[in-house]
């Protein structure tokens, strides 16, 4: 590894995130250390309600935590007025979500130019820049697919396409491959390695699904609101 | 972002219809009842509409509106001459007197006696015949619609022949000849509107000590009318109003003593509160649909004051079409019915304020949206 990979991405110590209040609290995560390197994919897995989701939310910055830090590229998210932390998200952070969330109305390329039209760059550049990301994916014949014209496995990559248009440095995955059968998982998942794992980025993804463990740099598992232990293959998780 | 927010709002065709049903038929109600309302106030001052030339009217103090007619001394006429900044003044015999028809039938017509010597307050268009014509003997103009509808003659199959240039009619057992034919301002009574010289028409008039309705007059070039007016009352002890002073004075008697404006109230405002319910509602389900794109939205980096935007526009962009279409539909309403009885005006004052409407419902749906959009958490997104 470089010197740019081996850089930290994500470092966590002593994460707690709760939810509810007196009386009726629940602990979603008691005390997260974890560190996440450039160029890595790191995956959060584990049972229903064991706080991947919870995590994944602090290090992609849309949840606070209760205590404890949580630094991403060296920031302290926790610490960032709300203004500042949007900003961070959408210059730094990539969002791949388990239902797409494509806006139904909206091409594929539209779709993709989302993140860069937040990011106030201009029309016509964002159209040509999401044009080029969905070649990228091998999406370049359904520039103006709607959603509904196009099958789970390309849905997804179009999400892909759009959580990396902007060249964050981040992407983060929340179950992937839920929604597609298995083959089109593992496409999807060889995409979001060859694509989507470059030029220093971190690739954080959730997920339960046990087909796609295999392409995992290192493997976090949780339970309980605890990392239980972090692996660098599928096997030794058995273990 | 805008096309973004464009795209979203129309996407959603059966929502974005439901909307623009809402706000249409707000707009639509909403202009058309006022419409209605302002075409029947104008209405209460439509003899002084027709009536442009004189600056003053002059009456008894205790009249309150132009129908409301409390006779003066024929000398009347004689002081407000004599007053400083009078240029002219003529004067007018306003009744209401009844006409025999063929048929035998009453119908009670608002008789106009106009001064002999220059017919000043004639009506404003003549279709037929001349204003100078009501100088040849038992002289009569009567406006078109009255001709056609309530002085018009029955035939025996019950068809209607409107009255026309040489027939006869009889004004309080006195034989009054068609002359003319002209088109007046719908009044509020809608009674047949008869034009003709003030001495005949003090002769139909029932006897009476006092015959003279108003005096009418004209300021001097240079003169302040208002100057003139307190002149006048202060000369005469009579009330001189501005044209206009005396249209606000007959309106604000209708809307203080007849229910009309509390009626059409009701109606405006069942329409704003219709509108508000169908389109607030629907849009705010339409937030609701799209809560998920827009936690999508918070979570790539949209801040709350972009979507607060892209709401506005989206409100903005249903309250425009809805306007159009309810203020269109309302012009269509009321140009197809401009030749009936219906009273229907449609000022620019009136477009700014079912534009101010339709904009206040439009604002108050997208504030119940943007208040959950602004309070969505980002990290909704990750909740499957």
């Amino acid at each position: 590894m470089t010197a740019l990979e081996t850089q930290l991405a994500v470092t966590c110590r002593g994460v707690v995130k709760t939810y509810g209040g007196e009386g009726n609290r629940v602990y979603a995560l008691r005390g997260i250390d974890l560190e996440v390197r450039t160029g890595e994919l790191m995956m959060l897995v584990g049972p229903s309600g064991c706080g991947k989701t919870t995590l994944i939310s602090v290090i992609a910055g849309i949840l606070d935590q209760d205590e404890g830090t949580c630094e991403v590229f060296g920031k302290d998210l926790l610490h960032l007025k709300a203004r500042a932390k949007t900003r961070f998200r959408g210059e730094n952070v990539g969002f791949v979500f388990q239902q797409f969330n494509l806006i139904p109305s909206l091409s594929a390329a539209e779709n993709v130019a989302v993140p860069l039209l937040i990011n106030g760059v201009g029309r016509g550049e964002a159209a040509a820049r999401a044009v080029e990301m969905l070649k990228r994916v091998g999406l370049g014949d359904r520039i103006k697919s709607l959603p509904r014209q196009m099958s789970g496995g390309q849905q997804q990559r179009v999400a892909i396409a759009r959580a990396l248009v902007h060249g964050p440095k981040m992407i983060v995955c929340d179950e992937p491959t839920s929604a597609l059968d298995h083959e089109t998982g593992h496409r999807v998942m060889e995409l979001l390695r060859e694509v989507a794992l470059g030029e220093g980025r971190a690739l954080v993804i959730v997920t339960h699904d046990s087909r796609i463990f295999e392409f995992g740099d290192r493997i976090a598992k949780m339970d309980d609101g605890r990392i239980v232990k972090v692996v660098e293959s599928a096997e030794q998780l058995e273990h | 972002m805008n096309r973004v927010a464009i795209k979203m709002l129309m996407g959603d065709r059966a929502k974005y219809i439901g909307i623009i049903v809402g706000l249409t038929f707000a707009s639509l109600l909403i202009t058309q009842q006022m419409g209605i309302f302002i075409g029947l106030m104008a209405r209460t001052y439509g003899a002084m509409t027709d009536l442009s030339l004189p600056d003053v009217w002059v009456m008894d103090p205790k009249v309150q509106f132009v129908d409301d007619v409390k006779p003066l001394q024929d000398t009347v006429l004689y002081r407000v001459r004599g007053i400083d900044g009078v240029e002219w003044a003529v004067p007018l015999y306003k009744g209401l007197l009844k006409a025999r028809l063929d048929n035998g039938n009453f119908q009670t017509c608002n008789v106009l006696g106009l001064d002999d010597a220059t017919l000043i307050g004639g009506p404003p268009i003549m279709v037929e015949g001349k204003i100078s014509d009501l100088r040849r003997s038992e002289a009569v103009i009567v406006d078109q619609v009255g001709a056609k509808d309530k002085l018009a003659k029955t035939l025996e199959d019950g068809t209607k022949v409107p009255l026309k240039i040489g027939d006869t009619l009889e004004l309080n057992d006195h034989r009054a000849v068609v002359v003319g034919l002209c088109k007046v301002t719908r009044t509020f009574q809608s009674q047949p509107v008869v034009y003709t010289t003030y001495s005949r028409a003090v002769t139909f008039a029932p006897r009476e000590r006092k015959l003279l309705s108003f005096v009418l007059a004209k300021v001097s070039p240079g003169e302040n009318v208002k100057t003139v007016c307190a002149r006048i009352t202060a000369s005469t002890g009579l009330a001189a109003y501005t044209r206009e002073e005396f249209q606000i004075k007959t309106f604000q008697y209708f809307m203080k003593y007849t229910g009309i404006p509390i009626n059409f109230g009701i109606a405006v405002a069942l329409g704003f509160i219709v509108g508000t319910a169908i389109a607030g509602q629907t849009f705010y389900n339409f937030t609701l649909d799209n809560l998920k794109h827009f936690g999508a939205l918070k979570a790539m980096g949209a801040g709350n004051w972009l979507l607060v935007r892209m709401i506005m526009l989206q409100a903005a962009i249903t309250g425009a079409v809805g306007y159009g279409l309810g203020v269109g539909a309302a012009a269509v309403f009321g140009y197809s019915l401009k030749d009936s009885e219906l009273a229907f005006k449609l000022p620019w004052q009136l477009l700014i304020g079912s534009a101010a409407a339709v904009m206040l419902i439009c604002l108050m749906s997208a504030l119940v949206s943007i208040r959950t959009v602004v309070r969505l958490e980002p990290a909704i997104v990750f909740k499957g």
